[in-house]
């Protein structure tokens, strides 16, 4: 058994909405430094397999189908063995 | 006339569906079935309509979880075929993620969910969809979306420009194309494309909603008008 750990970033040329408003909100509070504010997605699962061959390719299959947007998203992810 | 038979995929989340219903069956007097996502056949429909809507909560991504219901693989096998499928704000989606049409689509740029009427150019007026169409600046439709901000890169937006696949822009009353008039930072204006082959129109106004004279506007049954009037010929 894996433990996944999904990062998606959206892609620096595509504006984020999100994030651009939250920075509104560090200029607000007086937070003068804070720059390039992003919101991603973070996302944990267990993949039930012993083989990191098999596992690496369910979750590449998952990423790339469901969980990002390749026409907008990058992904990286960490498989950790459970013990 | 033959009249074509249409189907209202009804996903988990969906809202617009009865609205859709009830323009095509009692206002246009059309045959009209619901179809649940979760049936593989389209029972002869002629017509898809992915109607709006928060399909699967819009958790991930809106259209996200959608795309891969049952019904939508007997979806994208019709439309390579040629059948006509519509999808409206959700359903636009929809359409989006499964690659039916190419783009994405973001937050609102001022992140607010805009409801309100807004008027739409007709920027390709040969497609099935919009040739029954005559005579219009603009046609006065409503939105209602939080995530309507249509994004695509510049190759792709070179594509869409060259094949005519840009259908509406959102425009001003007179029908000019105003960064005024744009409700939600789409890139462009634009509010409804088209696929190469004219068969799969992605729209986010709610042309449902302006349908029935009871409501005061009916621009939006020009466009359902349009394709009955066309589908067979």
């Amino acid at each position: 058994m894996f433990k996944a750990k999904v990062l998606i970033k959206r892609r620096k040329t595509i504006l984020d909405p999100q994030g651009k408003a939250v920075e509104i909100g560090a200029k607000h509070l007086g937070l003068r430094n804070i720059k390039n504010t992003r919101i991603d997605k973070y996302i944990e699962f267990n993949v039930d397999t012993n083989d990191k061959k098999v596992a690496e390719d369910e979750v590449k299959d998952y990423c790339n189908k469901l969980l990002a947007n390749p026409i907008m998203e990058d992904y990286e992810f960490t498989l950790e063995e459970l013990g | 006339m033959k009249q074509p038979k249409f189907g209202v995929v009804v996903f988990p989340g969906s809202n617009c569906d009865h609205d859709t219903y009830h323009v095509l069956s009692k206002i246009l007097d059309l045959d009209v079935i619901f179809l649940w996502h979760k049936q593989a056949s389209l029972e002869d429909c002629n017509v898809i309509i992915l109607p709006g809507g928060f399909s699967y909560g819009d958790y991930l991504r809106t259209g996200a979880i959608a795309r891969f219901s049952p019904i939508m693989s007997e979806v994208i096998k019709f439309a390579d075929k040629g059948g006509y499928v519509l999808g409206i704000c959700n359903g636009f989606q929809i359409l989006l993620e499964a690659g039916l049409l190419p783009g994405v689509m973001i937050r609102n740029e001022l992140l607010n969910f805009v409801c309100k009427d807004i008027y739409l150019k007709i920027e390709n007026a040969a497609t099935i969809f919009t040739k029954g169409v005559n005579g219009k600046n603009a046609l006065k439709i409503p939105i209602a979306h939080g995530e309507g901000n249509y994004f695509a890169d510049e190759t792709t937006l070179t594509e869409l420009e060259d094949n005519n696949q840009i259908v509406f822009k959102y425009c001003s009353i007179g029908g000019s194309i105003t960064a005024a008039s744009n409700p939600n930072g789409s890139v462009n204006n634009i509010a409804g494309i088209i696929n190469k082959r004219g068969n799969v129109l992605g729209m986010m106004p709610h042309p449902e909603r302006s349908s029935d004279p009871v409501l005061g506007k009916t621009d939006g049954s020009l466009i359902f008008k349009s394709l009955v009037n066309n589908i067979f010929n």
